[in-house]
């Protein structure tokens, strides 16, 4: 399914941190309409990478590439001038402003550069919020109003705003319940139905396995190994994480089996 | 709390990339609809009914889970004047509250600029100082040094923002808490006012100069007040009924004709019982007018522009706010410089109610009576909720007070003490509703 030039790609990327090398050599690919699962232990240097994505951090040595091309991002406009879309876990919405308001915040519609154009913005949010089969009870109430997994997807789906390429979701749903967990999940397939590539950072195996296309687990700042989610399982990628496995990656070349590398 | 985030200015150094375009297409390209694509409403959302009972239903619903808004205020001026009225006849006289409607406008300009900087969940305790400042400036230019009045009126506001400017710096930049800033400030303009002042430490306002006409006129004829309650009822009602049209060319929801026809009613029965009673006496005091026009106007700033939006944003969550892009720094410079400027504009007001700048201009309890209009009035302390409205009604709760009391012939004492007692009951119930809207999922 996924093939061709990757949207989104790291190459050798190292970042270093005073004398903790966070991340050394790590590659990553993202293609359009893929969903990429990042996992790794805690300190394994997933939020790092992620920065280093959303212009947060510069790495130190390596290559973002973007549709083929190095660029370099120096702060987070970059990134999402280029097309890349970026939801913390702490969401960062703002309780006292309705649904709209969060979602148009810092890019809203305007009359003659000044006046909020409401009546236009208010349509582009249902507009959104229908397309991805969003269910809020109104986007005039306020974010304070809403439940976990509600805020959840309005943080998604203000990423998608700025109509970006490739989306960054880090821990998604680390905070939900059931239901919430899963319309998270139906909405990363949609977005990928979309054509979005979506990097997802999660901790829950069920979830990572349940829509993922390839899981690239992250090892004290190293690749360790990249899997390809139809030909591998669960146990598999756990001992990749835990390091049970030396290297998964040398492992499979030597049994020279299929995968992306 | 300065700005260190890399996503600080997006103005400052945006260096464009050979990529610099937003992509076109992805989700804001029509896209067909997921097939199991449902409405999206959720079912468990309470629905508000058409009609007047709906209305009821949903104000009920707000007030009970803490969406208190401005009902706390309207009911405490309606007991205040319930019981001044019945306590002495003349209280509710024509002649006592037309100079009630102009005594609080010199504490309601100032309580405007105190909502803005509450708005960012912040405090300017100079604001007193810098009105006596500002109404120092005016005096000296335009009396002593005989600068032309317009001049002087310029220099005076000028000298409102570039304070504001100061504190905003040391504020946003630096990173001196608001509070200390302002504490600061409070001795510091005082100082520089007593300095510019002078060694005769009074400046009497000739009574004909362009800010005692401000604060003095009376427009007599009938039709001045009754026009003006018309010009706003009419002006209201077209903005309802073309905003609802052209939410309804949209298709999206909007408000039903008979939710506009009640609000409607509802402000022109005040609005011309207002008008009634200024006519009984001298007619409208250009004072109210312009008082009244800086709050229509500020408040559709807050409310309907980008830069109001910042400000809210701001208020809500700061971290948020960075990320959006918001220049944090530059809000909050700009707010503290709106909200010293409104100071000035109080202080002018105020100079003219006494006609003169002295040395005790600015001080005593203004710094408070403004900073409790504000809150009383039902702009949150907490930041991101508030309208320059609460600046009217706090301010004519303040005035009603002192006014009622200095009817009855009570002293200072008493009158602090009833102040102080009313402020702490605001600040209460923005406390308990604030903590009700938790509860109910609304804060």
């Amino acid at each position: 399914m996924v093939t061709g030039e990757p949207v989104l790609a790291l190459r050798g990327v190292s970042k270093r941190f005073g004398a903790v090398q966070a991340l050394t050599d790590v590659e990553m690919e993202v293609h359009a309409g893929e969903v990429v699962a990042l996992v790794g232990d805690n300190g394994a240097g997933k939020s790092t990478l992620v920065k280093s994505i959303a212009g947060v951090h510069q790495p130190d040595d390596g290559d973002i590439e973007w549709g083929g091309r190095a660029v370099t991002i120096h702060r987070p406009q970059d990134a999402q001038h280029l097309g890349i879309a970026t939801v913390y876990q702490d969401l960062a919405l703002c309780d006292n402003l309705d649904v709209v308001g969060n979602l148009f915040l810092g890019r809203e519609i305007r009359h003659f550069g000044v006046v909020l154009d409401e009546v236009a913005m208010e349509r582009r949010s249902r507009e959104l919020l229908d397309t991805l089969s969003i269910r809020i009870p109104s986007v005039r109430i306020p974010i304070a109003s809403l439940s976990g997994g509600q805020r959840q997807v309005v943080a998604i789906a203000r990423a998608l705003i700025g109509s970006p390429k490739v989306v960054m979701l880090d821990e998604p749903t680390a905070a939900l319940g059931v239901e919430q967990t899963a319309q998270v999940l139906d909405l990363v397939e949609r977005l990928r139905d979309q054509g979005l590539g979506v990097i997802l950072i999660s901790h829950n195996m069920a979830d990572v396995m349940a829509v993922a296309d390839t899981v690239v687990v992250l090892r004290l700042g190293r690749n360790n190994g990249v899997f390809d989610k139809s030909s591998t399982n669960q146990e598999q990628i756990i001992s990749a994480i835990t390091g049970a496995t030396d290297n998964a990656v040398t492992r499979r070349q030597a049994r020279g089996t299929e995968g992306p590398q | 709390m300065t700005d260190q985030t890399p996503n600080g200015g997006e103005e400052r150094h945006h260096r464009p990339l050979p990529e610099d375009t937003m992509p076109k297409g992805g989700v804001n390209a029509p896209v067909p609809v997921a097939a199991e694509a449902t409405p999206a409403v959720d079912p468990r959302l309470i629905v508000r009914q058409e009609g007047v009972k709906g209305y009821l239903g949903e104000f009920k619903r707000r007030l009970s889970s803490g969406e208190l808004g401005s009902v706390p205020v309207v009911l405490a001026l309606i007991v205040i004047w319930a019981v001044f009225g019945s306590l002495n006849s003349s209280f509710l006289s024509a002649q006592n509250l037309s100079n009630l409607s102009q005594q609080i406008v010199g504490t309601g300009m100032i309580a405007i600029g105190v909502v803005f900087v509450l708005l960012l969940g912040e405090i300017d305790l100079s604001v007193g100082s810098v009105s006596g400042l500002c109404a120092a400036i005016y005096a000296v230019l335009s009396v002593t040094h005989g600068v032309n009045q317009g001049v002087a009126l310029l220099c005076a506001l000028v000298g409102g923002a570039v304070v504001g400017l100061i504190q905003g710096f040391f504020f946003a930049k630096v990173g001196v808490p608001a509070f200390v800033v302002t504490l600061a400030g409070n001795l510091g303009w005082n100082g520089l006012m007593l300095q510019i002042l002078g060694s005769q430490g009074t400046v009497n306002l000739p009574g004909t100069d362009v800010v005692s006409k401000l604060y003095s006129t009376f427009y007599g004829q009938q039709i001045a007040a009754y026009g003006a309650a018309f010009f706003g009822v009419a002006l209201f009602l077209a903005a309802s009924l073309f905003d609802a049209q052209r939410r309804r060319a949209a298709g999206i929801p909007s408000r039903p004709l008979a939710d506009i026809v009640l609000r409607t009613v509802l402000l022109a029965i005040v609005a011309f019982l207002a008008a009634y009673t200024l006519n009984q006496y001298k007619g409208l005091p250009l004072a109210l007018l312009i008082f009244l026009i800086f709050i229509v106007v500020l408040e559709y700033m807050l409310r309907r522009t980008a830069y109001g939006r910042k400000i809210f944003a701001l208020g809500g969550n700061i971290e948020g706010a960075r990320r959006a892009g918001i220049s944090v720094p530059t809000i909050r410079i700009t707010v503290f410089m709106i909200c010293s400027t409104m100071a000035a504009v109080g202080g002018l007001f105020l100079a003219a109610q006494i006609q003169s700048a002295s040395q005790t201009s600015g001080g005593g309890n203004l710094l408070m009576n403004a900073i409790a209009a504000a809150v009383i009035g039902g702009t949150s302390l907490f930041g991101g909720r508030g309208s320059t409205w609460s600046a009217l009604l706090g301010a004519l709760v303040i005035g009603s007070i002192q006014s009622g009391m200095n009817i009855e012939g009570l002293s200072n004492a008493i009158q602090f003490m009833i102040t102080g007692a009313v402020l702490l009951a605001a600040v209460v119930i923005d406390s308990l509703a604030r903590r009700t809207q938790k509860a109910a999922g609304r804060a």
